[in-house]
């Protein structure tokens, strides 16, 4: 989909994550990562464990900051963000998908997936309505009053994506959301990202697996922490 | 996340592990009921003070003989019990200007008879500002006249107490003859009743009669010199005088006793701050004691309150890190964890204050102990269980918001 938004969704310069900089322990996670997604796109980015891809999705998760370089997350640059401000920046433009869905156990899946709404002053009411309306996009109307250990790992998936999507964030980020799932079911879910990026969501995809990449528009690869824009070809 | 969704999730969250919460409020319950019962009692006991202190009580003397009264050791010769005469009474009322009342009295023991009713109760032969001094309103029929002092006449007025168990619920009794001992009186007037007094006795169970006319027909003591009152009130015009008319109210005695310097005196000069410091030793004692059960109880219980939620923080390290991922800022996560803290306290506080409001009142009714309960003592312990849960819940709440996001997602 052609980007139709002159700001970028994540725009990156030399990025960089150091950990515990100066020590014996010192670990360069990330260099110079250039990165460019705008909105609409369904990006991959793949990587073997330990190549700074989970680093990577931390810091354009706004769930961590650079050590050197700059991000800007729809336009926001996040270097000089606390930790309310990045708290706030989460909520208004990332919606998270896990690997291993994260629901609480106590809520049901309309409760949670109207939970990320209490942070965002949206009154109950609202609330549910736009819980049930995610729930119902992702395919799972009927399933609104049942509680996580009633439900599928496919289905538990899709309420964490309905919960992703509540806030209507310009960025949705899932971290290996088919893991924890089968092929046929991780099929699905790959299936709604898609639909999704067609309704205009932008979907960035974290993964180890090139068969899971290989749903996405465009992939980035990273190794040993650099970051590499797979040729259309090769992903094919 | 608005007042109310906070509320509602910690009240979730709790009630997820409801047993554990029952238990950790338990200390805050045990702490709020002391707390509940200490301050009713405190309050009982000053109220109960005030009002006898009031009116006249911190404007009143009351002079006895050193021997009648027991103070001092009580080792007076026989002739000192009768120390005190009406002369007394009539050189403290000249000579000392801020006297305002002054009245002497004596008083026994009598049977009190009407038809075939008859009550057992202690009269007192007064002097007419016996009844300003002690707060004493005749409430029906009227009070003694100047003739009824001479002691020639044998009027009486009845305490309420008295009234009722010799003439019923219906008659006054003004005008009826009764007999006080052998004396027939003529019943003139009916006190205004007082209730129970500070020590818990009956004060309308009284019978009054001029000084006089006691003095002739009731008293029986032998060798009583003419003229001779067992004790002298005294109304002071102002409380702050209360301690330079005692002063000069001792000097005036010692003079008219010939008391040589050094030696005893024959009569005491009491106030009603000396009485009430005895009781309020007592109370003050038992209130001290329930405070330090109520404040050791808090801090158990705010320690236990903090436990479980440290506890908590570990357990739900995830759901932090998750509601931290989906938006919510350290604030937010401080203010959930300090909400639950805070509702376990109060939940503990509410059935606390219960607890302890049944407690004061088995209090009152047993432990012989003035007790007043009020919306001020209701408020103060909600006050309380409301600080115990914030002081002991804010370290746990500023832990989990402290919390890396990522740590706290990739927690197991």
């Amino acid at each position: 989909m052609v980007a139709t938004d002159a700001v970028p969704v994540i725009l990156t310069h030399g990025l960089g994550k150091v950990y515990s900089a100066g020590t014996e322990a010192e670990v360069v996670a990330l260099r110079g990562v250039d990165m460019r997604i705008d909105r609409g796109e369904f990006v991959a980015i793949m990587g073997p464990s330990g190549s700074g891809k989970s680093t990577l999705m931390n810091l354009i998760g706004c769930l961590d900051t650079p050590t050197s370089g700059s991000y800007e997350c729809d336009g926001v640059d996040v270097a000089t963000l606390d930790a309310e401000a990045l708290a706030a920046l989460r909520r208004d433009k990332i919606g998270f998908v896990f690997q291993g869905f994260h629901l609480l156990p106590r809520m049901n899946a309309t409760d949670n997936v109207a939970m990320p709404m209490g942070y965002a002053q949206i009154p109950p009411a609202e609330r549910r309505r736009r819980a049930v309306a995610a729930l119902e996009a992702v395919g799972l109307g009927a399933r609104a009053a049942h509680f996580p250990n009633e439900l599928s790992g496919g289905q538990q998936q899709r309420v964490a994506i309905a919960r992703a999507l509540v806030n209507q964030p310009p960025i949705l980020l899932a971290d290996e959301p088919t893991g924890a799932l089968d092929s046929k079911t991780g099929e699905e879910i790959l299936a709604l990202f898609k639909r999704l990026r067609d309704d205009g969501h932008t979907v960035i995809l974290i993964t180890h697996d090139a068969h899971v990449a290989a749903h996405a528009d465009r992939t980035y690869v990273m190794r040993d922490g650099e970051l590499h824009e797979q040729a259309a070809a090769e992903a094919a | 996340m608005s007042f109310l969704d906070i509320l509602r999730t910690a009240f979730f969250a709790l009630r997820g592990n409801w047993m554990r919460s029952a238990l950790t409020s338990l200390g805050v319950i045990i702490g709020i009921a002391a707390v509940i019962v200490m301050v009713s009692i405190g309050q009982g006991t000053q109220a109960e003070i005030d009002k006898m202190v009031s009116g006249l009580g911190s404007q009143r003397l009351d002079i006895g003989s050193a021997g009648g009264m027991g103070a001092g050791g009580a080792r007076m010769a026989q002739g000192s019990r009768w120390s005190l005469s009406e002369g007394d009474v009539e050189a403290i009322r000249a000579e000392v200007p801020s006297v305002q009342y002054v009245a002497g009295s004596l008083r026994g023991g009598t049977q009190v008879v009407f038809a075939e009713n008859n009550a057992s109760t202690q009269w007192q032969g007064v002097q007419a500002d016996w009844f300003a001094i002690n707060d004493w309103q005749v409430a029906k029929g009227q009070g003694f006249d100047a003739g009824d002092y001479g002691g020639g006449a044998k009027p009486v007025i009845l305490g309420e107490t008295v009234r009722k168990a010799l003439f019923g619920d219906d008659e006054d009794g003004i005008g009826q003859t009764v007999r006080l001992g052998r004396v027939p009186f003529t019943v003139v007037g009916v006190l205004g009743s007082k209730g129970q007094g500070g020590f818990g006795q009956d004060q309308d169970d009284i019978v009054v009669v001029p000084l006089e006319a006691a003095r002739r027909r009731l008293s029986s003591a032998q060798g009583m010199p003419p003229g001779a009152v067992q004790s002298i009130a005294v109304g002071v015009d102002d409380p702050r005088n209360l301690a330079s008319a005692q002063a000069e109210i001792e000097g005036l005695l010692r003079q008219r006793h010939k008391i040589e310097p050094g030696a005893d005196d024959d009569f005491a000069v009491r106030n009603i701050s000396q009485i009430v410091a005895t009781r309020t030793a007592t109370t003050n004692l038992m209130s001290k004691l329930l405070g330090a059960v109520a404040g050791i109880c808090l801090i158990i219980g705010g320690i236990g309150i903090m436990n479980i939620m440290l506890v908590s923080v570990t357990e739900r390290i995830k759901e932090i890190g998750l509601r931290m991922a989906v938006g919510a800022g350290p604030r937010d996560v401080r203010r959930q964890f300090l909400a639950e803290a805070m509702l376990i306290s109060l939940i503990g506080g509410v059935i606390g204050i219960g607890i302890g409001v049944v407690g004061a009142l088995l209090v009152g009714k047993f432990g012989n102990l003035p007790v007043e309960l009020n919306a001020r003592v209701v408020l103060l312990a909600a006050a309380f269980s409301i600080s115990t849960g914030l002081f002991f819940g804010y370290y746990p709440a500023r832990k989990a918001s402290l919390l890396d996001p990522i740590e706290a997602l990739r927690a197991q």
